[in-house]
């Protein structure tokens, strides 16, 4: 399997503290990768520096073979999106969220109406094109950020605890929609829910204080992980 | 409405509307400088804005007087007593207004936005211009408020104006005029229009930027 992203040796540091600390880790292409670990783990800080919205204070981002920081950066930030835990949209319609990442792509109108009519099909709010955003309910507002990801048809798309706080009908709707999309595209998921990675996911890391402890197949990583602190976590035993 | 009371009306208008698009030319750029970028000194430049906002207008009235006056050292262009010095002197004097209002419209929009846009593929340009536009409702309450301010203000139109009479004499310095001389009927006439032009563009504005 190719390697979509590799990341070497990166750390973040954020005032003088440690945030991660000698990432290495590589993203095959079209697999379902998930994070997991405690919260303050640092797994949104990795989900940053993959999206690109935060330079790593040493190491490098590989994307495809190249090197990622550089002249080209925002031509990589077209390849890679990233769903953040708290979806944030512009004070607009369900439709115009949707539309501004294909205007950027210079989509014709009738391409932006096709594509924002398919993902809003494929998260059930078809109805949905002219609600203000501010007024739909938070799992709406998910679906709709999962939505918005999906139509610009990303190569990796990050997902930060995509179902954090919702309810189960909504977290089953967005797993469901999760393995859809994971057939055409490279998913990584950062999460706290051992259960949702165990569902979703092809291969684990699981992060510990900003250190990647462990990475391995979905089915390892839960019957015979490697390091001790994992096997801990993963019985719900690490405090 | 007779022909004086249109032709102060228009003059007023166009007068107050240039000097409205004149100061937008550098406030704009100015406050997305203040908004978007950290940079030393930028607290200090946006309290020196927020401190301009009371500006008397005698007082920049008098300072441009005394710069345009043939003895000034603008004396030169000749342009005191035309509506080109009125212009400029309400172009800086709604400075502040449109700076520290629009200024604080971009610092209320969510920061995390700017991150939004780039995950969606926005270069750094393209970001700012996103935040730019969640910040237009009070973009466009700032340039209404200036705009209201210019048209309403008497000291400069009269001090760098002069009050010409068919050249320099907008709705203020005629209301102004009127009452010294007696002409109330004028003045009321003009207070009115003056007072629906001001309270009716923020009405239309409010109602047109409402969700």
């Amino acid at each position: 399997m190719n390697v979509i992203m590799e990341l070497k040796k990166v750390t973040r540091e954020y005032e003088g503290k440690s945030a991660l600390c000698g990432i290495n880790l590589k993203i095959k292409h079209g697999e379902v990768f998930s994070l997991i670990g405690p919260n303050g783990a640092g797994k949104t800080t990795l989900l940053r520096i993959m999206a690109f919205l935060d330079k790593p204070t040493n190491g490098k981002i590989i994307y495809k073979g190249k090197e990622a920081w550089g002249p080209n950066l925002t031509k990589y930030r077209k390849k890679v999106t990233m769903v953040f835990q708290r979806p944030l949209f512009f004070n607009s319609t369900v439709f115009d969220n949707i539309a501004y990442g294909l205007k950027l792509r210079g989509y014709s109108s009738e391409e932006i109406e096709q594509k924002v009519d398919n993902v809003l099909r494929l998260v059930k709010m078809e109805d949905f094109q002219e609600r203000s955003i501010k007024k739909i309910s938070g799992g709406e507002q998910q679906r709709v950020a999962m939505a918005r990801a999906i139509a610009l048809n990303p190569e990796l798309l990050l997902l930060d605890e995509p179902t954090a706080n919702l309810d189960p009908a909504n977290t089953k709707l967005i797993e469901k929609i999760i393995k859809k999309i994971s057939k055409i595209t490279t998913v990584v998921v950062a999460t706290h829910n051992l259960f949702q990675a165990k569902r979703l996911s092809d291969r684990i890391g699981c992060l510990l204080s900003g250190r990647l402890i462990d990475v391995g197949n979905t089915r390892d990583i839960f019957s015979r992980p490697r390091d001790e602190r994992t096997k801990k976590f993963v019985r719900g035993e690490f405090f | 409405m007779s022909e004086q009371l249109f032709d102060l009306v228009v003059r007023s208008l166009w007068i107050s509307g240039t000097a409205l698009l004149l100061a937008l030319t550098w406030s704009l750029p100015l406050s997305l400088l203040l908004g978007l970028k950290k940079f030393r000194g930028r607290k200090i430049l946006i309290s020196a804005f927020n401190s301009l906002l009371g500006i008397p207008t005698v007082a920049l009235g008098l300072t441009l007087y005394l710069l345009f006056s043939h003895a000034g050292p603008l004396g030169f262009l000749g342009i005191l007593y035309t509506p080109v010095a009125i212009i400029i002197g309400q172009a800086l004097l709604i400075t502040p207004i449109i700076v520290s209002l629009l200024t604080s419209a971009i610092e209320s929009v969510d920061p995390n936005l700017k991150d939004l846009a780039k995950t969606l593929g926005a270069s750094e340009r393209q970001a700012s211009l996103a935040i730019l536009g969640e910040a237009k409702k009070g973009g466009i309450l700032a340039g209404v408020a200036a705009f209201n301010r210019a048209i309403s203000e008497l000291g400069i139109a009269l001090m760098v104006g002069g009050n010409l009479a068919g050249a320099t004499r907008v709705m203020s310095t005629e209301i102004a005029r009127g009452v010294t001389t007696g002409e109330m009927a004028l003045s009321i006439q003009l207070t009115i229009i003056l007072l629906l032009i001001v309270f009716g563009l923020t009405v239309l504005v409010n109602l047109a930027g409402k969700d």
